[in-house]
């Protein structure tokens, strides 16, 4: 089966590592995927907020594409990595299935650019597609270093379960922890799975954004995590790239490696750290190489 | 008519004052729009708002709203009996961050965070929303920026509204943003598809179609 | 002092059992059981005495009941709780192992002892002190036997709402001649009123009138409307009604209802307040309360006739009767009846809005209250439906005031418990009637019930506006143009946090539930009793809600308390079959505990007659002696305390067995039994 990979803009700028170990990963996993031709923004948080009958037609120019695209699939998988691509897209697809009339409207605009939109296109998120269709045993079959020993507080983020996702339960998901623990690691039990990290309003509210961070790095420090594994780019860069402000804020020292669930998966997997991506973090995951290098795990 | 008293209070922080103010606080049904809340509710997803029992499992579910001016549920009330000027005026629909936490929560099934959105586009097409305020400036050059070149580059996005809004800010993150620009996660390069002119018509098709319904 | 009395075992030594209940912490965690047991077991005449966790389950009566068998006891004792609880459990256990109920005795050590003392000592040795009074009281029980009355299966009914309407359906359908009394010319109440149902909007008249006819239709019921209960003697099972019937000046039994004399009476115009319509609209002084009234009777209005005022009318009502049934000359009669049991279902009214000036009813034209309302909404009432102001134009704007003399310690202290539910389907029928624009002001929204919920949430969907908050005046005085002409709703609305002052056309104020004015007078008349805000007194709000503390007097509906009518109505049906429960036992068992005149020592003083609270004592001229009804009897005591001669005793309160007691309570009495020893004795805790 061949899937559609719809990267979105931030997997190609600020989370260009998510992109790079997501491929690897789909790659010695076998998955055989081709990136959207001539994709668009999907419309994000922002696009709603101006226009909303543009955001819709914005998402489902991609989901025509992909249509076009696969044509001789037998269906039309669309793995979109981005929790905002991911959810917008769903988003879409739902609202022009229940509103019969606005989806005329988009219908007969895609037309005119030579589009033909039938909404019947699934839309994917990685964790789906690596749990659902490639599996539990395929994935611990095909681990090289298990991340035994190692502490992993999987945060999931707010869009990538609600509200739309059908595939993990949307309190308290799972998948991620599954996937990870298919690759030996230890799975931290805590709340904060699905809590806003603070979304874009790091870079416009900073007063407002960086408390909510702060929460989610505190209660992984104090359930013991190594390292914290997320599936969405503004989580990532949220968590990573301002623990340096929120420790001087909040006078506190919650320095934790914040990874994407691909990259460790991908270290599992024996993928070379450099086609992973892990150069780009802002610091060395050093909790990950101790129990990578065989090292006995210390927690600091 | 004397201006409402609610639409002042619009500040984030806690601006405590030294002297003791006098201010009118009731509110005539002439300064209200008895429209408004029709407006939101007919606006897509907006038709269980009046469902609303006024619970407040919205406000306790957000993550932000004791930032807010008006919390969710207050919110929902305000539109329900046309505090228009004070709703759009809110910090409130611009902290929202779209986690959809209220949204999945509402025992109503109220999308809340889709109301948001409604009240962010009202805001800003009829120019309720401070022409400063980061949040609804970052709104609107992501829209600019998409419906020209068909994706959204971070780098010139953040550089422009920091400019717009608050320089000092851009400075402030100077240090982040050359950090990330040499592990190659940003650029100053404007992303574009290929096809962005059959786009942008695509787009502004939609908005004649609009036109043509209203 | 005579200390051998009676037994059922033919020795005349008292063998006493005693038994302590832990009650689980409740008295073992305040009262050494052990050290009481044990004393207990060092008094005279204590065979047996032993302590059990739970005296009431069922292992703690099977122990009494082998006692019994085993050492032939012939008097129980039992310290536990209060005997309102458990007097009849053990009872029960005492006779089902052949002794006589009466030679149990119970003492209460849990409300009176352990629930209400903090030191440990002091309750042990109180408890010690009751239960030496208590085995001193026993020496001198005597058995006593149960008396049966003969239930009369004819029941009466006091009031046609739909209350009484279906309890005397239910019971006339099991076969029970019942008599419906109402006292209006009309059955049907507060219900008849109405427009629509909530929360399914059925037509109350559709749902209504053919429950109504069915009472008039009904072989086994006796209808009186018109009429009111004067007078009720008697006891549960043989009570003696005597009814009066006023005179509506038209023979019920000629008349057919066509209405021909209305129009013939000589006032061309109405010009009287129609009682039925709250005065929004007239009548003639000879009339019919509504078109689907039952019985079809018409009635005259003495008041206001021409006739009675100036004997000068040419009496066109009667030339034009051709069934003659118009008769000037009827005057009120008494009828008695002889029923077993009663059902009062005598309602409730609204409160009064004018005692709430604030909002202005009766002061401003275009205020109005929920009833009223009702009556507007009505296809056949005073507007033929059309919600209108006094002016007769469309409201634009309604308010609806709920919590109007509800839950305000100034009128009443109650949630009237209907008013949300009504006020939601009043501003559905204004919505639809007028497509105004709607506003609820409300303290809290209380729609418990099936379907009720959803049909605040329809409401809600139908764009009525809530505001939370209580409204403080309604005015008259403009602030703004807008307000000009119109009433001014002044309410926080809490919600939002600000003061609003809300023009409209049209205020409705949502009036609470009350008791009748004269529900005191009725309860004395049936000696039942009223709560503090003067609704009929249950005999108990969960285990007995629509019994009274007067055996064979049940109530149901609004007067118990604030209800809506699927809950009048099973209330109704529940006092129906309270009724028919005791109809079909055929008789019923007394308690003994009743007093009784020594012939030979009264003096016939009749002071006791009077004393009497249960009209139990009557003068008998031949003997010229006081006698007591026992039956009728409460054993109260009241004329045993009062009789100048000491010539009445009462059953279980003989002056013998109070002095026993006494004498136990201060100082054991010092009473030497032959074999008053401790050795021997079976002694035992659990």
């Amino acid at each position: 089966m061949k899937y559609i990979y719809y990267p979105g803009c931030s997997l190609k700028s600020t989370g260009r590592l998510y992109e790079e170990s997501l491929l690897a990963v789909f790659r010695v996993l076998k998955i055989d995927y081709v990136e959207l031709n001539d994709w668009n923004c999907c419309g994000a948080t922002a696009y709603m907020a101006i226009d909303e009958n543009q955001a819709y037609v914005l998402a489902a120019r991609n989901l025509a594409i992909a249509e076009e695209q696969l044509k001789d699939e037998k269906e039309v998988n669309i793995v979109a990595p981005c929790s905002a691509c991911y959810m917008i897209l769903l988003k879409t697809q739902k609202f022009l299935k229940e509103n019969p009339a606005e989806q005329k409207k988009v219908k007969l605009a895609l037309k005119e650019s030579g589009l033909t939109y039938t909404g019947n296109a699934k839309i994917r998120h990685p964790l789906d597609v690596l749990v659902n269709d490639i599996g539990e045993k395929e994935i611990s079959k095909a681990v090289k270093n298990p991340l035994t020993n190692l502490n992993v507080a999987a945060y999931y983020g707010c869009q990538t379960v609600r509200p739309y996702s059908t595939f993990d339960d949307q309190r308290n998901p799972v998948f991620m922890d599954r996937l990870l623990k298919a690759a030996g690691a230890n799975i931290v039990d805590w709340s904060m799975k699905t809590r806003c990290c603070g979304s874009s309003l790091t870079g416009t509210i900073q007063e407002v954004a960086l408390p909510l961070s702060y929460v989610i790095l505190h209660e992984a420090k104090k359930r013991r995590a190594d390292v914290i594994t997320t599936a969405c780019s503004l989580c990532q860069f949220n968590l990573e790239c301002y623990q340096n402000d929120i420790d001087k804020k909040f006078k506190t020292d919650l320095k934790i490696d914040v990874v994407y669930f691909t990259q460790l998966l991908g270290l599992a997997l024996g993928i070379d750290h450099v086609e992973l991506g892990i150069q780009r973090l802002f610091a060395k995951p050093v909790n990950i190489f101790k129990i990578l290098k065989g090292d006995e795990h210390i927690y600091v | 008519m004397e201006k409402s008293i609610l639409a002042e209070s619009f500040a984030l922080d806690n601006t405590a004052k030294d002297i003791v103010e006098i201010r009118r606080r009731i509110k005539y049904e002439n300064e209200l729009d008895k429209n408004f809340r029709k407006q939101i509710a007919e606006s897509a997803h907006g038709e269980k708002l009046y469902g609303c029992i006024q619970c407040g499992t919205c406000s306790a579910a957000c993550p932000v709203s004791h930032y807010m001016d008006y919390t969710p549920r207050k919110i929902i009330q305000m539109v329900r009996e046309g505090f228009k000027n004070e709703v759009l005026k809110s910090s409130t629909v611009w902290l929202c961050a779209s986690c959809y936490a209220c949204t999945v929560e509402c025992p109503k099934g109220i999308k809340i965070t889709d109301v948001m959105y409604a009240l962010k586009r009202e805001a800003i097409s009829g120019g309720y929303h401070s022409k400063k305020f980061p949040a609804s400036v970052l709104a609107s050059n992501f829209f600019t920026q998409v419906l020209n070149n068909g994706r959204n580059s971070e780098g010139p996005l953040l550089l422009k509204m920091y400019l717009k809004t608050n320089p000092f800010m851009l400075i402030k993150n100077m240090k982040l943003g050359f950090k990330l620009w040499l592990r190659g996660r940003i650029s100053m390069k404007t992303e574009r598809i290929k096809n962005k002119k059959s786009l942008k018509k695509l787009l502004q098709s939609m908005e004649n179609v609009k036109e043509v319904n209203a | 002092m005579n200390i051998f009395m009676y037994n059922n075992n033919g020795t005349n030594i008292p063998n006493i059992g005693f038994y302590i209940c832990h009650c689980g912490h409740n008295i073992a965690g305040m009262v050494d059981v052990t050290d009481v047991q044990k004393y207990a077991a060092s008094l005279p005449g204590v065979t047996v005495s032993r302590d059990y966790k739970y005296m009431c389950s069922d292992p703690g009566q099977e122990l009494i009941q082998k006692d019994i068998k085993e050492f032939g006891l012939n008097r129980i004792v039992v310290a536990s709780c209060s005997p309102l609880l458990h007097e009849h459990t053990f009872r029960v256990a005492t006779e089902k192992a052949g002794l006589n109920p009466y030679f149990f005795h119970m003492v209460n050590i849990r409300e009176n002892v352990s629930w209400v003392t903090q030191d440990f000592k002091e309750a042990t040795k109180k408890a010690k002190d009751l239960v030496r009074a208590a085995i001193s009281r026993v020496f001198f029980h005597k058995p006593l036997i149960k008396k049966e009355v003969p239930i009369n299966p004819d029941v009466l009914v006091l009031g046609g709402g739909i209350a009484g309407i279906h309890a005397a359906l239910t019971i006339a359908n099991a076969g029970k001649k019942v008599y419906l009394v109402e006292r209006e010319a009309t059955i049907g109440g507060h219900m008849a009123m109405f427009d629509k149902t909530f929360p399914t909007l059925d037509c109350a008249a559709c749902i209504l009138t053919p429950k109504m006819s069915a009472v008039k239709s009904h072989p086994n019921i006796t209808l009186w409307t018109y009429s009111e209960v004067e007078k009720i003697e008697g006891f549960v099972g043989n009570y003696k009604a005597t009814v009066l019937r006023k005179p509506r000046y038209v023979i019920e039994e000629l008349c057919v209802g066509c209405m021909d004399c209305i129009d013939a009476c000589i006032y061309k115009e109405a010009k009287y307040s129609d009682e039925f319509n709250l005065g929004l609209s007239m009548r003639k002084p000879i009339y019919i309360p509504f078109p689907q009234a039952t019985p079809q009777v018409v009635l005259i209005d003495p008041e206001t006739c021409i006739d009675f005022k100036s004997h000068r009318c040419k009496k066109t009502c009667i030339d034009i009767c051709d069934r003659e049934a118009i008769d000037l000359k009827q005057t009120a009669k008494y009828d008695e009846i002889n029923v077993g049991t009663v059902i009062l279902t005598t309602g409730f009214k609204t409160f009064d809005a004018k005692r709430a000036p604030q909002y202005g009813y009766g002061k401003f034209p275009n205020v109005f209250t929920s009833l009223e309302l009702e009556r507007m909404v009505n296809a056949s009432g005073p507007t033929s439906g059309e919600v209108i102001t006094r002016d007769g134009k469309k409201p634009a704007k309604v308010g609806i005031v709920h919590c109007v003399g509800s839950r305000d310690e100034k009128s009443n202290k109650w949630c009237s418990k209907v008013c949300c539910m009504y006020s939601l389907k009043l501003a559905h029928l204004i919505k639809e009637h007028t497509d105004a624009e709607v506003y609820n002001f409300y303290i809290d929204m209380r729609t418990p019930g099936k379907g009720y919920e959803e049909f605040y949430d329809k409401l809600m969907n139908e764009g009525v506006n809530f505001i939370r908050g209580r409204v403080a005046e309604i005015t008259d005085w403009a602030l703004v143009a807008e307000e000009e002409n119109k009433l001014t709703i002044r309410v926080e609305d809490t919600l939002v946090g600000v003061v609003r002052r809300i023009p409209v056309d049209m205020v409705v104020l949502s009036v609470g539930l009350e008791p009748r004015e004269d529900a005191s007078d009725i309860s004395r008349m049936f000696n039942i009793s009223c709560s503090n805000e003067g609704f009929f007194l249950e005999r108990h709000p969960k285990l007995a809600p629509v019994s009274t503390f007067t055996d064979g007097i049940f109530i149901a509906g609004a007067c118990q308390g604030p209800k809506d009518i699927p809950e009048s109505v099973a209330q109704a049906g529940a006092a129906a079959a309270e009724a028919l429960s005791l109809i079909c036992a055929g008789t019923i068992e007394l308690e003994p505990n009743t007093a009784s005149i020594i012939e030979e020592f009264c003096s016939g003083c009749k002071s006791c007659i009077t004393l009497c609270p249960y009209t139990a004592i009557l003068y008998n001229e031949d003997t010229k002696k006081a006698c007591i009804n026992e039956v009728l009897c409460k054993g109260c005591g009241t004329c045993v305390a009062s009789c100048p001669s000491g010539s009445i005793i009462q059953n279980m309160f003989e002056d013998e067995q109070i002095y026993g007691e006494i004498e136990g309570l201060l100082k054991f009495a010092g009473i030497e039994l032959a074999d008053n020893k401790t050795e021997g004795k079976e002694i035992e805790h659990a």
